[in-house]
C-alpha cells in the first residue's frame, strides 16, 4: 500500500463520516486515475477512447452511491478497481461489445498519473436531460452553477433538507437510468 | 456535464453513511419482528420447550439453522462488497452441512431401519414447508432491501445468500414449534424449504440487486 492509497483511505473515512471537503478532494484525485486506466483499456480493445469520460462518470457515480460498501481500514485499491471494472463492462455491454475484462487489468489504477483535464461525457448528459424537472434543476444548480445547498433552496423555494434529498434521489435515478439503458 | 461539475455535485451529497452491516442488522430486526408476529398468530412453542433443547436431536435443529443463518450473513456481506473474497465464507457453509451430516449419520447408526421412513415423513411435512417459507418471507424481503445497498458482482448469488438467510431463520423459528425431530426430517423438509427460499432469493436478487 503506497502513500497515495493511504491518503485516499483517510479521505474516504472522513467522507463516510460526512466530511464534504475531504470527499471532494478524494473524488478529484481518483477521477484522473480512473480516466487513465479506462483510456488505456479502451485503446487496447480498439474502442474509441472518446468514450472514456462516460465510464469515468459512471464509475464516480457508482463510487458515490456505493461508498458505504467500502469498509474503513480495508485497502481502497481492490474496491475501486472492482467498481471501475464493472462499470467499464457495463458500458461495453451497452455498446454491444465483448465484455470480458479481468480485474487484474485495473491493477495499475493506483499508479496512474494524477493530473488530467476533465472533459464532457455524453451518457450522463443525455440521461440528465430525462430526469424529472426538480431533480434536474437541483443537480444543475449545485453541480454546474456551483450554488450551495442553501442558495439552491432559496432559489427553488424548497427547504435545504428537501434539496439534499432531491439531490441524492437525482444521482440514484441517474445511475439507475444509465444501468437500464441497455 | 463536465466531470468536475459532477464531482462538485456528488460532494454536495456527502452525508454520513450507515455501514452495510448495520443496515442489514436493522433490516433483519424488522424482518424477524414480522416472522415472530406470524409465529405468534399461527403457532405456539411445543410442550416442554426450553428444556427440550437438552435433547441432541432438538438442539441439532437450532444449531444447523442458526449456524446456516450466521454463515449466510457473512457470505451475503462478502458477495455485495466490491473486491471482497467470498470464498472463505462459502467454505464455512460446511459447518451447518457437517453438523447435519453428523446428525443424519448418527440417526442411521443408532435407530433401527424401520424407524427411518416414519421419521423422514414425520407428522407435519407440508405444514413445515409452508410455515418455514411463510415466516421466512418477511425476512427475505427485509434482507433483499438491505442488500440492495450493496454492489454485488453476481446479483443472483447475493440474492441466494439472502434467501438462505431468510430460509434458515424461518426454519429456526419453526423448530420452536416442530415436533418432528428426526435428522432425516430436518434434512428433507427443512432442506427443501430453505432450498426453495434460496432459489427465490437468487431469482429476485438477479433482477433487483444489480447496480
Amino acid at each position: 500500500m503506497d502513500d497515495r492509497e493511504r491518503r485516499w483511505m483517510q479521505l474516504m473515512q472522513a467522507a463516510l463520516a460526512g466530511d464534504q471537503p475531504s470527499y471532494e478532494r478524494l473524488l478529484r484525485e481518483i477521477a484522473p486515475a480512473i480516466r487513465s486506466v479506462v483510456e488505456r483499456r479502451l485503446r487496447q480493445m480498439g474502442a474509441p477512447t472518446g468514450e472514456s469520460e462516460d465510464v469515468v462518470q459512471e464509475t464516480l457515480l457508482a463510487v458515490h452511491l456505493k461508498r458505504h460498501t467500502w469498509r474503513p481500514n480495508d485497502p481502497l485499491g481492490p474496491w475501486l478497481r472492482t467498481i471501475a471494472r464493472n462499470k467499464l463492462v457495463d458500458h461495453l455491454r451497452r455498446r454491444g461489445r465483448r465484455a470480458e475484462v479481468p480485474v487484474e487489468d485495473f491493477a495499475d489504477l493506483l499508479a496512474a498519473p494524477e493530473e488530467r483535464p476533465s472533459t464532457e461525457a455524453d451518457d450522463v448528459e443525455r440521461h440528465l436531460a430525462l430526469l424529472p424537472d426538480k431533480q434536474r434543476s437541483v443537480i444543475r444548480s449545485i453541480a454546474v452553477d456551483g450554488a450551495s445547498v442553501g442558495e439552491t433552496a432559496e432559489r427553488m423555494r424548497m427547504t435545504p433538507g428537501a434539496v439534499r434529498v432531491t439531490l441524492h434521489r437525482a444521482f440514484a435515478s441517474l445511475s439507475a437510468r444509465l444501468k437500464a439503458d441497455e | 456535464m463536465k466531470t468536475d461539475d459532477l464531482i462538485r455535485g456528488l460532494a454536495a451529497d456527502a452525508q454520513r453513511q450507515r455501514s452495510l452491516e448495520s443496515g442489514l442488522a436493522l433490516a433483519l430486526a424488522a424482518g424477524l419482528a414480522g416472522a415472530v408476529a406470524l409465529f405468534a398468530m399461527m403457532l405456539a412453542p411445543r410442550q416442554g420447550m426450553p428444556g427440550l433443547l437438552m435433547e441432541p436431536r432438538v438442539l441439532m435443529k437450532f444449531v444447523v439453522s442458526l449456524s446456516l443463518a450466521a454463515v449466510s450473513v457473512w457470505l451475503a456481506l462478502r458477495l455485495v462488497r466490491p473486491g471482497a473474497d467470498a470464498r472463505p465464507s462459502a467454505w464455512a457453509l460446511a459447518v451447518p452441512g457437517g453438523v447435519l451430516a453428523v446428525g443424519v449419520a448418527a440417526e442411521l447408526l443408532v435407530t433401527p431401519a424401520q424407524g427411518w421412513m416414519p421419521g423422514l415423513v414425520g407428522h407435519n411435512a407440508v405444514f413445515c414447508l409452508s410455515l418455514v417459507t411463510l415466516m421466512g418471507a418477511p425476512v427475505l424481503a427485509a434482507t433483499l432491501f438491505a442488500l440492495k445497498r450493496g454492489a454485488p458482482e453476481h446479483p443472483a448469488w447475493a440474492g441466494a445468500a439472502g434467501g438462505a438467510l431468510a430460509g434458515s431463520l424461518g426454519a429456526a423459528l419453526y423448530a420452536l414449534h416442530c415436533v418432528d425431530d428426526s435428522p432425516l426430517f430436518v434434512l428433507t423438509w427443512y432442506g427443501l424449504a430453505i432450498g426453495f427460499m434460496t432459489a427465490a432469493g437468487a431469482l429476485i436478487g438477479r433482477r433487483t440487486l444489480s447496480w
